[in-house]
């Protein structure tokens, strides 16, 4: 009974993190796949969420859910800025112009955000109501990581349907497969840049905001959570909404698993793996030949 | 080029090309310039001879990311993990008895060497996104083991006691970095030479095929896999010597030799001065290790900021680094 205990345990606090980490990951995962842009800053979005939500928490007072909708929406139109003022200029280009590009802004982030909030991590305080333990069938759970699993269930569901069954979902996989015969069809490739550059960075600051309690919103965020990030879209393959899924569940589960079980020893499995998976199918799980 | 005619540019440009390509391995007088330099901020500036073999030390990291990167066209973000073994072997035995400098060494390039080739054996198997991949987590990997081996490792504290022996059993390490400064000249000139004489042997030239046309090299037979362990396997070396003289003229060895970071800042510099050139390092290393001296001087808290901006500024108006900028001037 114990070890089926633990099972389940391992499971649900896995599949928590598997949903902050996909919702962070996929936009860098499209915007990859789509653009063949290397975007290392993709976490100073997370992070900007994560501070965007715990500033109107503790400081204005906001209510969780509209601070959480806040977060989203003020990343996504962030990055729009960004994105139009620099990375496109690079469209294209040299990947390692990419890298610098991206690796300036990581350290620009880091001095903005030790600036603007100081250099110690932020606590996210739940809001009451998801504070408790809910009871389910023969065992309770944790309240705000039950809706954190609810809430990326749902997101994840919306996220396919509208790939699947919508003219912009049509698009972007059109512009995936192939670039050059999408803009013949007439589809403004550079617009579509914009808003899925926009919806990936808003989905990676909810993200941040949500796991805020599992990734702690510090400075240097985005350098340290980095690996993380990369693993999923690499695992998963690029370009793909599925394989980043899969590539998530796989590193939340194994990763919370494996530090339960084997602390000492559980981050060199996570990579072992990693590498294994990267030799056996090196463009990822989902990724297309 | 100097040689390019009007009567008949093409015969003349001809002829001109194929005079550089004869000439191209010969000393041009221009590649003394930053050996004049180093010799002379000795003399000018004496107070900061020890950043000036700092500065020297990483130039011969970033010459040997610049071997694999710019040469054999492979992108890693993994290079920290032989900078940070090489120091890592060569600290342990200073701390344990054997503060030989120059054996010390060759230890740790040794070892550097060792893992080089071992996790190159499986890394090299892939290409773009999953290569980078696979350097970030061997480094990864290497980080944690020296975090876990604090035993050894001295762990998050850092490597303690340290004995340095004086070079030849005669110059000492003295507190001024002045043995220090010229110690890493020698060294970094001794492994300059020898990264210049593999550039531009044939088996560098093959490393610059398999950089720009990966199947016509395997079409013609070359042996791409084994070209690319090698290649790797020598830079390692040199990252690993790099991390030593680090160690050896600091005394001091801590995680951060491993990390991530370390690996994106010597790609960075190597940026900044100009991939793929030899001389990029050469360049962009003082460029970016004197911003950095002179940022956190004057704003220590967000010295950050401005490095970052440096960076951004350089992709966004001197696209391929100082060197690039250079060419297209020449132009």
């Amino acid at each position: 009974m114990n070890t089926l205990s633990a099972a389940v345990s391992i499971g649900f606090h896995g599949l928590a993190f598997a949903m902050v980490l996909y919702l962070i990951s996929v936009g860098l995962s499209v915007t990859m796949g789509l653009m063949g842009f290397v975007n290392l800053a993709h976490g100073v979005f997370a992070m900007l969420g994560g501070y965007i939500l715990t500033g109107l928490m503790s400081r204005a007072g906001v209510p969780f859910v509209p601070a959480l909708a806040a977060a989203a929406v003020a990343t996504g139109l962030g990055s729009i800025i960004v994105e139009r003022l620099l990375y496109r200029r690079l469209y294209g280009g040299d990947e390692l112009d990419q890298v610098l590009l991206t690796m300036g802004l990581i350290f620009m982030s880091v001095a903005a955000a030790t600036y603007a909030w100081g250099p110690l991590p932020q606590s996210m305080h739940p809001p009451l109501w998801l504070r408790g333990e809910i009871d389910f069938v023969f065992r309770s759970f944790p309240g705000y990581r039950s809706f954190l699993i609810l809430c990326g269930a749902a997101l994840v569901t919306a996220l396919w349907l509208g790939l699947e069954r919508t003219r912009f979902g049509a698009r972007i996989r059109a512009a995936v497969d192939n670039l050059r015969m999408a803009q013949s069809v007439g589809i403004n490739t550079s617009r579509l840049f914009t808003w899925t550059f926009a919806l990936g960075s808003g989905l990676a600051g909810l993200g941040g905001a949500l796991g805020a309690d599992l990734l702690a919103i510090n400075p240097s965020y985005a350098l340290d959570n980095l690996v993380y990030f990369l693993i999923v879209v690499a695992v998963g393959g690029l370009g793909s909404i599925r394989g980043p899924f899969v590539a998530a569940l796989l590193l939340g589960v194994a990763d919370t698993g494996f530090k339960y079980l084997l602390p000492e020893l559980g981050a060199f499995f996570i990579y072992a793996l990693t590498m294994a998976i990267l030799l056996w199918r090196p463009r990822g799980l989902f990724g297309r030949a | 080029m100097a040689t390019e005619g009007l009567v008949r540019p093409g015969v003349t440009a001809a002829n001109g090309a194929i005079d550089a390509f004869a000439r191209r391995h010969r000393y041009h007088p221009l590649e003394a310039l930053p050996w004049l330099a180093a010799v002379a901020s000795y003399f000018v500036f004496p107070d900061y001879l020890a950043l000036g073999a700092q500065v020297l030390a990483t130039i011969l990291f970033a010459l040997s990311a610049d071997l694999v990167l710019g040469y054999a066209g492979i992108v890693t973000l993994g290079h920290a993990a032989f900078f940070g073994t090489g120091a890592y072997t060569t600290g342990i035995l200073a701390a344990h008895g054997w503060g030989e400098p120059i054996t010390g060494l060759l230890a740790g390039a040794a070892a550097a060497a060792l893992l080089g080739c071992l996790s190159g054996l499986v890394v090299l198997r892939t290409t773009g996104l999953a290569l980078l991949m696979q350097t970030l987590v061997v480094a990864t990997m290497v980080a944690e083991a020296a975090n876990k081996a604090s035993f050894i490792t001295g762990g998050d504290d850092g490597l303690q006691g340290m004995e340095v022996w004086p070079i030849f059993g005669r110059f000492r390490f003295d507190l001024f970095g002045h043995t220090a400064y010229f110690y890493c000249l020698t060294v970094l000139f001794l492994c300059w030479l020898t990264a210049r004489h593999i550039v531009h042997s044939p088996f560098g030239r093959s490393l610059t095929g398999i950089r720009e046309n990966v199947r016509r090299m395997h079409a013609i037979g070359s042996p791409v896999a084994h070209r690319r362990l090698v290649i790797y396997t020598i830079s390692a070396a040199l990252a690993g010597i790099s991390g030593a003289l680090i160690a050896q003229t600091t005394q001091f060895v801590s995680l951060s030799f491993l990390s991530l970071e370390r690996s994106g800042t010597v790609l960075i510099m190597l940026i900044i001065g100009g991939v793929g050139q030899l001389y990029g390092a050469f360049i962009g290393v003082p460029l970016y290790m004197v911003a950095q001296n002179r940022f956190s001087e004057i704003d220590p808290v967000y010295w950050y900021f401005w490095i970052g901006l440096l960076m951004v500024g350089v992709v966004i108006f001197a696209r391929g680094g100082v060197l690039g900028v250079f060419e297209r001037f020449r132009r």
